[in-house]
């Protein structure tokens, strides 16, 4: 099977470029994941994270086809010859398919991920009834791959001063949550030309998100609260 | 060559769950903690636990901590130390609750407390029928408690070194831990963790094995490094074999589908369970339900055209179960096993799932090691939880959920450990001469060699050697031959050759010091099975079929030097309870 990958090692590559390879697989090679490590195999200077390969972890996201995904979830039948891989769009490049992800997690650290309760806790666990809980679904279940974030033309311009997707989801799981109590702490926080409102709902990061989450939504809904608690 | 050098109180290795529930313990007290990991924190494979954190909360019905403490000794086929698992099962709806309060987004009943579901070997009034133990968020719990925890550290401000690879322990001459050394995967750089305390969290070494549920990280560092720095490991040849990977692919498919009401199935349809486990059926401890499977495949009542698999059956559970309480299952089988199961089975085999062993510990994450005629001797300075350490509590096989129970009870009891070492022994000592010798003279070896084999290669024939001579079910030549190879396969090792010489994040590099590690797991498991001359729990020989407590109740330690073992008592006094004589085992 044919690829085409971005390779740039600082240490010796004036420029990025990008290299061929025509690999055998075998019939166990199922997922892009698979063909990666076969590469790696006979090219040990290939450098990529990888961890989970089930598409729990979100180290393996990257730029496949022009479309960001999970190298371990995409399947290899489904893609059109040569694959063309890039690193995450938007972040620097450490090295080939590495790139530096801090912008992204500076963005997530932002918007206080944590639950905000300063309540003495009951001795028991705090009560949810099954709705409240059923608030958070579609929502906790981000694994911070950056996918996302990185496929959005306002992250792209703006990575310091747009939370993203990612981070706007991660917002909303908190304010959606019953028993946090931070909510107007948080919507003060994002009342910002940029940490928010630079969201044009072009619903890239729907599209593209490996776990089938829509940011997109929880950003919609954010922006409802701020409207309603004006009038 | 000195090495630049950082200085904390304590160093944690390893950022999952344990090592975020416990550098959360000092964090909050105010101490000076750096956390090093491969990965970015929520990238540990802890994210990838499904099915639920073991706890007598009973909200679903009448539970005890004493009930899960004779569960979790039953499973443990008696190996596992019985004040351990004592602290393990009282300290654990404790834990469960501080991690809802974290904000843990458990799954809830009607009344609005945290729902449990059955698990395997979980039971009700010693044994009697199965119980609902288990508290999850859908099939996500791993993920939805590491990112919990992460967060948590967040709020705490935790100090992370993220992408950092340890590479050695640093002890004195008097054998106290003084911290690790370390590298920095995106620039190569080696450094010096000068730490009071140190503290590993780095899990399993799953990847020992060819077909395996664990993530490419799992390589065993923790062990790896304590190995080399003279510790023991104990309790090595007991390895979990899940029943249902995927087959083929080796992805988990959680024991929850059968909590919630899945079974597995032969060729013929039958429902097979029934004969090996009476009572518990499909819910029997893993060790029996694997070796079940692995029963009905070799005596060809396997499914597919090859009868190589077993098929796990949950359609009648119909749309809105499998979707509410099991989601994740659904997406990896339609993704790694093409069926969507509700309409079709899943095929499943036994995979390498968890490893029992590890580095000695006591019930407050102090390691321990034989000296001065006491084996449970105390190393100053030096603290394990989670999968790499073995306090025992999970003995000769694990119940399902007691791993995340583990992570966060010995987390947090490691943690507090350490903060009582740090009051009474203020002060760092002094380095030794030559900390990081070592370790640099490992990089020079690697980045110095030519004519070597790859570190595929060579990684691959380990896999091979595990899969093929100390799998389910073990057999005195294997295990001897197995031995043999092995250790052919440690000498190939110690001359691997890396073409890549770059400085920036050399993932070549990374993944041949990791096979050092991995290497060191793999002799230990298969000299240690290849000695115990019994069938218990995991460990299956066909030339010793039955469990043998006059000769065997006893643990095993295996040190590097010479591959030598030695032994020691199980602990069979727990804390209060009283004690749970060894009885015959059955579901």
């Amino acid at each position: 099977m044919k690829f085409r990958i971005y390779r740039y090692d600082p240490d010796k590559d004036a420029q990025p470029y990008m290299k061929d390879y025509d690999i055998a697989l075998e019939p166990t090679d199922r997922m892009l994941l698979d063909a990666l490590v076969r590469i790696k195999s006979v090219d040990d200077s290939l450098s990529l994270r990888r961890s989970c390969r089930e598409g729990v972890c979100g180290s393996d996201a990257m730029n496949i086809n022009g479309r960001n995904g999970l190298a371990c979830i995409t399947r290899l039948a489904d893609l059109k010859e040569p694959v063309e891989l890039r690193p995450l769009p938007g972040l620097p490049v450490i090295r080939d398919l590495i790139v530096d992800m801090s912008q992204f997690f500076k963005q997530y650290h932002s918007i206080k991920p944590y639950l905000r309760n300063n309540e003495v806790p009951p001795d028991k666990e705090r009560l949810q009834s099954q709705a409240e809980r059923e608030e958070l679904d579609g929502l906790y279940e981000c694994i911070l791959c950056a996918c996302c974030s990185t496929s959005c033309p306002s992250f792209w311009w703006n990575p310091d001063k747009f939370v993203g997707p990612a981070g706007l989801l991660a917002a909303y799981r908190f304010i959606a949550d019953t028993r946090d109590q931070a909510t107007s702490e948080r919507l003060d926080d994002l009342e910002d030309p940029y940490r928010l409102f630079r969201c044009h709902s072009i619903m890239n990061c729907v599209d593209v998100c490996p776990k089938g989450l829509n940011p997109t939504r929880a950003i919609g809904k954010i922006k409802d609260l701020m409207v309603r608690r004006m009038t | 060559m000195a090495l630049p050098t950082r200085k904390f109180d304590a160093v944690i290795v390893g950022a999952g769950g344990a090592g975020m529930r416990a550098s959360l313990q000092l964090a909050e007290a105010g101490l000076k903690v750096a956390v090093l990991s491969k990965v970015f924190p929520t990238r540990s494979h802890t994210v990838a636990a499904q099915g639920g954190i073991g706890a007598a909360l009973g909200n679903m019905g009448e539970d005890s901590w004493l009930w899960h403490m004779y569960d979790t000794i039953k499973g443990s086929d008696y190996l596992g130390d019985q004040d351990a698992i004592e602290f393990l099962c009282r300290m654990a709806p404790q834990a469960v609750i501080e991690l809802e309060h974290f904000g843990m987004p458990f799954d809830r009943n009607e009344d609005g407390t945290v729902y449990q579901r059955p698990f395997g070997g979980h039971s009700q009034n010693f044994g009697e029928r199965p119980v609902q133990r288990s508290c999850c968020a859908a099939d996500r719990t791993g993920h939805a408690m590491l990112h919990t925890l992460y967060q948590r550290n967040v709020r705490a401000n935790t100090l992370f070194f993220v992408e950092w690879m340890a590479l050695d322990l640093i002890r004195d001459a008097s054998g106290q831990v003084l911290g690790v050394t370390a590298m920095e995967m995106e620039t190569g750089e080696v450094w010096i963790f000068h730490a009071r305390a140190t503290l590993f969290a780095t899990g399993g070494a799953g990847r020992i094995y060819s077909a395996s549920t664990n993530a490419f990280i799992n390589t065993g560092d923790g062990l790896g490094m304590a190995a080399r720095a003279g510790i023991p490991l104990e309790d090595m040849e007991f390895w979990q074999f899940h029943p249902t990977g995927v087959a083929g692919a080796g992805v988990l498919i959680t024991e929850g589908v059968r909590g919630e009401g899945g079974y597995l199935l032969n060729k013929d349809g039958e429902r097979f369970m029934e004969r090996y486990a009476p009572t518990m059926k499909d819910l029997a401890s893993r060790d029996v339900v694997s070796r079940a499977m692995a029963t009905e495949i070799k005596e060809g009542r396997g499914a597919g055209k090859e009868a190589d698999h077993i098929l796990l059956k949950l359609d009648h559970l119909g749309l809105d179960v499998i979707e509410k309480r099991l989601p994740g299952i659904r997406e990896i089988a339609k993704k790694f096993a093409n069926v969507d199961p509700v309409k079709d089975p899943i095929p499943v085999v036994p995979t390498c799932h968890y490893q029992m062993g590890g580095v000695p510990t006591n019930y407050h994450g102090e390691v321990v090691a034989p000296a001065n005629g006491n084996p449970n001797t105390v190393v100053p300075g030096f603290y394990a939880a989670g999968e790499c350490a073995c306090a025992s509590v999970h003995g000769a096989n694990r119940l399902g959920t007691n791993s995340l129970t583990d992570l966060l009870v010995f987390g947090r009891a490691s943690g507090e450990s350490v903060i009582r070492f740090l009051k009474e022994n203020p002060g760092h000592k002094d380095l030794p001469v030559d900390a990081g010798d070592y370790s640099m003279q490992r990089i020079a070896r690697l980045d110095g060699q030519t004519g070597g084999e790859s570190v595929f290669e060579v990684g691959a024939e380990m896999r091979r050697t595990m899969q093929a001579h100390c799998g389910v079910f073990r057999f005195p030549d294997m295990l001897q031959s197995g031995v043999q190879k092995i250790k052919a396969v440690a000498e190939r090792a110690k001359r691997t050759e890396i073409k890549d010489k770059s400085k920036t994040f050399n993932t070549a590099r990374v993944e041949a010091l990791e096979l050092d590690n991995l290497i060191e797991v793999a002799v230990a498991t298969l000299v240690s099975a290849d000695a115990r001359q019994e069938s218990r729990g995991a460990h299956d020989r066909a030339d010793f079929a039955k469990r043998d407590d006059v000769n065997w109740l006893k643990h095993t330690l295996w040190y590097r030097d010479g591959s030598r073992l030695d032994y020691k008592p199980v602990n069979l006094k727990p804390m209060t309870a009283q004690t749970f004589e060894p009885k015959v085992r059955s579901y």
